[in-house]
């Protein structure tokens, strides 16, 4: 056996994790709409059904209220159920139940009952799947007090953080990137846990703070490539959980450079970009020499067509200018 | 396998329950009292009317089978048999409640004694239910999941959704829909298409029927075979109760649009005084004893008032307590920081 980690996919590493926690921990069960039969609408859960049977692997009807609303049940007596939604876009359906539910009842009963289970859902646009399917809804389940909030950006994020929510006693929102399954990268092994809270720098830089998650880290590295053609290192920092927020790595890397940018693929208004800026300059304001920039997607429904769409979403380029405009740079065009 | 009780009470049960509906009748008038006196605040919905319908069905139960119940739960609580003090207590939002005064009168839970809470959002409960009922079919247990809810909720979506899992899966579950004619101050004929709700659960291919709500006996025979077929044949099953709730939606609702002849109506079947009589009838008790039964409520709601005033109020430092079961700082603001 070499030593070097495993190399795999995004979605393998799910898969590693999920199958991991269930022959650990029999309480652990998987529920949601195709997962198992059709091995699931993103093909996480390929091979499960066989291997660990119907009671653990559940395809459920199309009822994303209902079906969470069981697993939250599920999870008041004692059982670890992992409920899969198979895109973001549908836990809208499901938001009394997440909200009105997961959230609150260990706070709202005295703390008498947990709510240990994960819901995992792939969001995010870019490919052509317009208004209705391409939602980044991180804002909206970060607003909830009672949620955890996890945004994985790599393969081993995506499995040591996965197992961790499995294990956390707390309701655990576990939001994947549709573009980001097939990504490559080292993962590490059975035991290799990632706590909830702690952020990491993707990449050392001294000129500008540049603060991304999920497949924005990916945007942000490309950004940081292109500027350092014209030597301007950028931070790259992703936050990894938005509940519990790592606020000290963020704000000691921002005291360094002076200058911040968020990159959220989310809309602008209220969002995570703003509710992190604001958090920034709370804690870093004397040391700022520019105004935090945000990148968003643009604030109006995601169209279809290929070009509007593109332009709608963040791109390498924006964050390029946003940092530039915080160095009062012109951007070369 | 233990089953569920048998639906015929022993006289013994029978004077238990008569107590149990006399003492959810006079803790919510002393509850309605309180709110009166502003010592109560939020929302405060009574259950006056419906006490055959919560006892009955709880006596049918064994102590451990999961309850759910909406917002309407008080009665559910007392007769599970959490202290009546922790309730009042709760309602007056004091440290000693059973929920540490977070949740109120709409939010009581007794995990304990397996009540599993009340819930604010009309329909929002019953998946929950089912994922109760899930964790006994995931385990292989006996334990029969109960969850009470009005026909109001049974127009929800959700209630439709899970009837149909409770059907695919043939979860070990009874829906519980208690028709008492409104939701909130519009009534039933307003409301639903067909006014019968019971049919729409044997739609998905459960077992359902419809009984007078008013008549303790008639409720606890009915939960009981539903609670056999749910425990025994592992099939879900629905009861319609058909009660009447004497008061507004809630205290906050002044009950001014309901026909006071048709208030009178059911009225005159009042559960208790109906139970009363069958009690006397039988030789069970006699007035004197249900005089005392009555005194002796009256002490144990005089007690429970009065250690719910004399509490102390939750310590302002614990508000952000128990927000996470696994919390990652201690701020008692909350915060989504870590270690801010």
């Amino acid at each position: 056996m070499s030593d070097a980690p495993a190399q795999m996919t995004y979605r393998q590493a799910l898969a590693q994790a999920l199958r991991e926690e269930m022959e650990r921990d029999e309480s652990v069960f998987l529920m949601g709409e195709d997962i198992g039969h059709f091995d699931g609408a993103f093909k996480v859960t390929k091979g499960m059904l066989a291997e660990f049977g119907p009671t653990r692997v559940v395809d459920t009807p199309i009822t994303e209220a209902g079906f969470t609303g069981l697993g939250i049940g599920a999870a008041m007596a004692g059982l670890r159920p992992v409920v899969e939604i198979m895109t973001v876009n549908f836990a809208l359906v499901a938001m009394d139940q997440i909200v009105s539910n997961a959230s609150k009842i260990h706070y709202m009963f005295g703390g008498q009952v947990p709510v240990p289970m994960v819901i995992r859902m792939p969001g995010g646009a870019g490919h052509q799947l317009s208004a209705q399917h391409s939602h980044s809804l991180e804002a909206m389940f970060t607003h909830v007090p009672g949620l955890k909030v996890v945004v994985p950006a790599t393969p081993e994020d995506a499995k040591g953080l996965l197992k961790t929510a499995i294990r956390d006693d707390d309701p655990v929102i576990f939001l994947e990137s549709e573009g980001l399954y097939g990504k490559k990268g080292p993962v590490g092994g059975d035991d290799h846990l990632i706590p909830f809270g702690q952020a990491v720098v993707r990449r050392p830089g001294r000129d500008c703070t540049v603060i991304a998650h999920s497949r924005m880290v990916w945007v942000a590295l490309a950004a940081a490539e292109t500027l350092a053609g014209q030597g301007v290192e950028v931070e790259v920092i992703d936050p990894r959980t938005f509940r519990p927020l790592d606020l000290n790595t963020l704000a000691d890397s921002v005291r360094r450079t002076s200058r911040a940018v968020v990159v959220d693929e989310g809309w602008p208004e209220c969002g995570i970009a703003a509710g992190v800026a604001a958090h920034l300059y709370e804690a870093c304001f004397d040391w700022l020499d520019a105004p935090i920039g945000r990148v968003n997607s643009a604030d109006v429904p995601m169209p279809y067509a290929k070009n509007l769409e593109q332009a709608a979403i963040p791109q390498p380029d924006d964050v390029v200018a946003a940092v530039l405009a915080t160095m009062a740079r012109e951007v070369p065009r | 396998m233990s089953t569920s009780p048998p639906a015929g009470p022993t006289p013994e049960e029978m004077r238990d329950m008569l107590r149990a509906m006399t003492l959810i009748r006079r803790f919510e008038e002393r509850a309605s009292e309180e709110y009166m006196a502003g010592r109560i605040g939020g929302f405060l919905h009574l259950a006056i009317g419906e006490e055959a319908a919560i006892v009955g069905t709880v006596s049918a139960l064994r102590p451990d089978d999961p309850l759910t119940s909406t917002y309407r739960e008080h009665g559910q609580a007392l007769a599970r048999g959490t202290d009546p003090r922790a309730i009042m207590a709760e309602l007056l939002g004091r440290a000693t409640g059973i929920c540490g005064g977070r949740g109120g009168s709409m939010h009581l839970m007794d995990r304990e004694r397996s009540f599993y809470g009340g819930y604010g959002i009309v329909g929002g409960s019953v998946p929950l239910a089912l994922g109760l009922a899930w964790a006994s079919h995931y385990r292989g247990d006996d334990r029969v999941s109960v969850t009470m809810f009005g026909e109001g909720a049974a127009n929800q979506g959700v209630v439709s959704e899970c009837f149909n899992m409770a059907g695919l899966w043939d979860l070990p579950i009874v829906f519980l829909i208690l028709n008492n004619q409104y939701g909130m101050g519009t009534p039933v004929e307003r409301a639903a298409a067909v006014e019968d709700f019971y049919p729409r659960a044997t739609a998905y291919d459960i077992e359902s029927w419809k009984v007078d709500g008013m008549d303790v006996l008639a409720v606890r025979a009915a939960i009981s075979e539903a609670a056999r077929l749910a425990r025994e044949e592992r099939r879900p099953a629905c009861v319609e109760l058909l009660a009447y709730r004497y008061k507004g939606h809630s205290m906050s609702d002044p009950d001014t649009v309901r026909d006071a002849a048709e208030k009178e109506r059911w009225k005159a079947r009042d559960p208790l005084v109906t139970f009363e009589r069958v009690l006397l009838g039988e030789g069970i008790m006699d007035a004197s004893a249900i005089a005392q039964m009555q005194a002796e409520v009256d002490q144990v709601v005089d007690d429970a008032t009065e250690f719910a005033k004399g509490s102390p109020e939750v310590p302002v430092d614990q508000l952000a307590d128990q927000v996470y079961a696994q919390p990652w700082n201690d701020d008692p603001r909350g915060s989504a920081l870590v270690n801010p």
